[in-house]
């Protein structure tokens, strides 16, 4: 029987081999030695039809608990926010979806466009001069942008502040051991970095990471992080939440040299950690350093105004071993997603978001006071995300409200040590006052 | 046609959102953390948003509008059942730091999806963590760095052989993980000059990167002896998966004597390819390098549970957020397992759609090397160029006007005016037919006309564009000026 993702016939098989000058499919394969011929079938489950397909994957699925399924309050990166149904529409546009990097613009003016326009987007809310298509997720920028610092000053050291991501410091420090970089860390001091603390860490540094809002959802002193980064001569490179920059400065305006970040929260699903996009934007004196693609604005042959692949001596096709990356592949398909997305806020939306996941966060805290929870670090501004003690194991606490169909955040002690009994909850536009009461009442609950 | 931004007017919004009645007021900003000005995000109205991306989309060419046979990218058709599934609550609503109690389906699928990858490539360990093919490459190659230190040979093995036809990626690869290259010849044939190789393998070699069949689509009939003097001169051999979609169920690059592969979950195994991506990168490995892999590996437990280890003390450690692209995992999973044992029947057929078109072209266009292909191959304009001045680049140009996206051109390096064609399994001998059909017509147009091949393409939205003008004077965002006429170079 003939696969259904195959079309041709015996009588095509047939045709095609006496064409080529052979007798069997067979005789195709002539130039593999023996010893290296597999010789026999595939130790596979049998095929399954579509219908079979579905309904094993649909089982799957059933067994995992998702956001539907729980409330949840888990964050760390990641987030709930609502998707809407524009980007699945404009995403599952095939003359989209199964195209492949732009290489013919003449072909491809729709995915160049709509990266020109969300490199636009990326640079309007980040206040920089050029961003590229997109990186893999916030982790790989991140690395991606210690490669563009060590380049530029000719230094190999970079300082990562100690409240960034966890995931993002571990990626860095893996890419660092081929980069030929240090890594060194600054920690936090209630929750937040000190300045002093960072210049000293930052002479001879490369480039200095800090994240904003940090991974405890505190917002950090930024533009002073920024200042004195600068003055050791280090590029500061900023993580930022783009869903962040509605009420939050841009990165740009406070001096950054490069910002960027994890894309998701603007128009991807949290699809169990990917596929996402991560964004990479810099300042203009930056442009022939930065990995990656970009497109720019050019003409045709008639005049008219047109997008290609642009500045690709940067990249591995041409430059080879002295290309400033060696990515080829990004994330273009997630990047419009969020190029949709933020088209479908607007800059009102962005701002009115903002605000809702402040007063959410403040409700939320309240109302956790009120169950007897205290704030971890309780004098700082946070967005989205904060700390609470819950007086026990928070992984044990996690898995008691889990009975009660709550999940109530992430176990800090997975990442710092001393943090065993803290509880980062995240709160997005899509936990109403209702779940938050809910998740009060099942903290008040199982914390005792 | 206008950019979102020159369609935006200001008081419009697409999006309403959930307004809560009774919270407390948003605290009070710092001054200097507050935004001081709105960003330019563009302002339309959601039928409006909606109008606009579908006309972009209708200006752009996927491989379900046409034949799209770009060399080296294995565009074949996507199911549609992939996205139907990928979309579903218990996929698409899962938080990557779920309990383990709550992602035990997630986490089957991976397990799964680990334990077949393992078997098409014939080694003993996966990781599907990195998020593409270049990433994979990296990734490998820190696994053969961190091998090479445990051993105490990190400071004496810093070389990495790579051949004049490798992707660009792979050198670029080989820099960013802190090794040399020490580049190998292609002989008469299309394999590897094994001469020119004996003489540049030894105890300072680290690895080979490989991909095979070649980028000019050709097995490396050398393949035993090159494995002999890698694995004789104490070196490992790393496996390009690129072109992976011609030997599935055929031969297995751990059968080849492969110790770490890297596998492109977009081309082979059908994750779409997204105008430049998602793409998916998990590296197989042989057991030797197993305690290397990243971190959380994906394990099945004793009571038959299955789970995230991140105990490996030997580990290079995270290559990317959380565990890989999970949703280019469920398209692919569920790519294998509507295949099944079959795969073989897939890459045969790659192979002989990729044979009957080189056959009907051959005479038409310089064949470089006279060979039988795998899944592609490569043709040269070189003769065209000589005598009728049109370029490879003419003929991608002009088969655009005929209804056809156009090969990789000017790939690999070493064939000059390179016309590299994919077509895959998934294409009707019609479509090939017709496409044969047009590039002879363009071989006759040369001759002829050659003006018409050097003006294309003649039928898109737009003609020929200037990329030089692009690079000398980048604008890469929009400049918020109105009806701004751009500037002379």
């Amino acid at each position: 029987m003939t696969h259904p993702f195959l079309a041709l016939t015996d009588s095509d098989r047939e045709e095609m081999l006496g064409t080529i000058g052979v007798a069997t499919v067979d005789e195709l394969f002539r130039d593999l030695p023996d010893a290296v011929r597999f010789g026999r079938e595939l130790d596979l489950e049998p095929a399954l039809s579509e219908q079979e397909t579905f309904e094993h994957l649909a089982a799957l699925a059933a067994r995992n608990a998702d956001a539907g399924r729980e409330v949840s309050f888990l964050g760390a990166g990641i987030y709930d926010h609502y998707v809407p149904a524009v980007v699945d529409t404009i995403l599952q546009r095939g003359e989209l979806l199964t195209a492949y990097t732009p290489y013919q613009p003449e072909m491809s003016q729709g995915v160049l466009q709509a990266i020109f326009e969300y490199q636009t987007a990326i640079c309007e809310l980040t206040g920089m001069d050029v961003s590229n298509a997109s990186g893999y997720d916030g982790t790989s920028v991140a690395a991606d942008a210690c490669y563009v610092a060590k380049h530029a000053t000719g230094r190999s050291k970079v300082v990562v502040t100690e409240a960034t991501n966890p995931q993002v410091r571990q990626v860095v420090k893996t890419f660092a051991v081929g980069f030929g970089l240090e890594i060194v860390e600054v920690p936090h001091r209630d929750g937040v970095t000190d300045p002093d603390e960072l210049e000293r860490a930052a002479a001879d540094a490369a480039a200095v990471i800090f994240q904003q809002p940090n991974f405890f959802g505190c917002l950090e002193p930024a533009p002073d992080l920024v200042v004195r980064a600068t003055e050791s001569g280090a590029l500061p490179v900023a993580h930022v939440d783009l869903l962040s920059l509605g009420v939050l400065e841009a990165p740009g305006n406070y001096g950054a040299a490069l910002a960027l970040g994890e894309g998701q929260a603007a128009g991807n699903f949290t699809s169990f950690g990917g596929p996402h996009y991560g964004f990479l934007a810099g300042r203009n004196e930056f442009i022939r350093r930065m990995p990656g693609r970009i497109v720019g604005e050019t003409v045709d042959t008639a005049g008219e105004r047109g997008y290609v692949l642009t500045l690709q001596t940067r990249e591995q096709h041409i430059r080879r071993e002295k290309a400033t990356s060696n990515i080829t592949t990004n994330q273009t398909l997630l990047a419009l997603g969020g190029l949709v997305y933020l088209t479908w806020l607007g800059p009102q939306g962005l701002r009115e978001l903002g605000e809702t996941c402040l007063s959410l966060g403040a409700y939320a805290k309240q109302r956790l006071e009120e169950a007897g929870l205290e704030q971890v670090f309780a004098g700082q501004t946070t967005f989205k995300e904060f700390g609470v003690r819950v007086g026990r194991n928070a992984r044990e606490v996690v898995a008691a409200a889990r009975e009660r169909g709550v999940h109530p955040g992430y176990a800090l002690g997975r990442d710092y040590e001393g943090m065993d009994d803290v509880l980062l909850v995240g709160v997005t536009e899509r936990r109403t006052p209702e779940e938050i009461d809910r998740l009060a009442a099942v903290l008040g609950e199982v914390c005792g | 046609m206008k950019l979102i931004y020159e369609k935006s007017q200001a008081g419009r919004r697409a999006s309403a959102l959930p307004h809560y009645e009774g919270l407390p007021a948003a605290p009070d900003l710092p001054d200097e953390l507050r935004r001081s000005e709105p960003p330019r995000l563009p302002e339309v109205p959601e039928f409006e948003l909606v109008r606009h991306f579908t006309e972009l989309s209708t200006r752009n060419f996927g491989v379900d509008t046409g034949f799209y046979p770009l060399g080296s990218c294995t565009m074949k058709y996507n199911p549609r059942i992939n996205e139907r599934l990928a979309a579903l609550p218990g996929f698409a609503r899962m938080h990557p730091l779920q309990e383990e109690d709550g992602a035990q389906g997630a986490l089957e699928l991976m397990w799964r999806l680990q334990e077949i990858l393992a078997g098409v490539t014939g080694l003993d360990a996966v990781s599907l963590q990195p998020a593409a093919g270049s990433q994979g490459e990296l990734t490998g190659l820190l696994l053969v760095r961190a091998y090479f230190a445990a051993r105490g040979e990190g400071e004496q093995r810093r070389k990495v052989v790579i051949p004049d036809t490798a992707h660009g990626t792979n050198p670029a690869s080989v820099t960013m993980a802190g090794f040399e290259l020490t580049h190998v010849q292609t002989d008469a044939r299309g394999n590897i000059d094994v001469d020119d190789l004996r003489g540049k393998v030894d105890d300072q070699t680290a690895a080979l990167m490989l991909t095979n069949p070649s980028t000019l689509g050709l097995f490396d009939e050398n393949i035993e002896e090159i494995e002999r003097i890698f694995h004789g001169a104490g070196a490992l051999m790393y496996y390009d998966g690129a072109n992976l979609n011609a030997v599935c169920g055929i031969s297995r690059p751990g059968d080849m004597g492969f110790d770490v592969v890297h596998i492109n979950l977009h081309k082979t195994f059908s994750q779409p390819h997204g105008g430049g991506g998602p793409g998916g990168g998990p590296v197989a490995v042989r057991d030797i390098l197993e305690p290397f892999l990243p971190v959380p590996a994906v394990v099945r437990r004793d009571d038959g549970g299955f789970g995230l280890d991140f105990d490996r003390p030997q580990t290079i450690g995270k290559v990317r957020g959380f565990t890989g692209p999970f949703g280019v995992f469920v398209r692919s999973y569920a790519f294998l397992r509507m295949w099944g044992p079959r795969l073989r029947e897939m890459s045969e057929a790659a192979v002989l759609n990729a044979n009957y078109v080189l056959a009907r072209l051959k005479e038409a266009y310089d064949l470089p090397f006279d060979r039988l292909c795998m899944h592609e191959f490569v043709l040269s304009a070189r003769t065209m160029k000589r005598e009728h001045g049109c370029t490879a680049l003419d003929v991608a140009k002009r088969l655009m006007d005929y209804g056809f996206h156009p090969p990789t051109i000017y790939f690999p390096l070493i064939v000059p005016e390179a016309l590299m064609i994919e077509p895959t399994e998934t294409e009707a001998k019609e479509t090939l037919d017709a496409f044969c059909d047009a590039m002879l017509a363009i071989a006759r147009e040369a001759e002829d006309e050659p003006e018409t091949l050097k003006e294309a393409p003649h039928h898109r939205p737009v003609r020929r564009l200037d990329e030089v003008r692009a690079a000398k004077n980048p604008v890469v965002k929009y400049g918020f000026e109105p009806a701004q006429a751009p500037t002379e170079v």
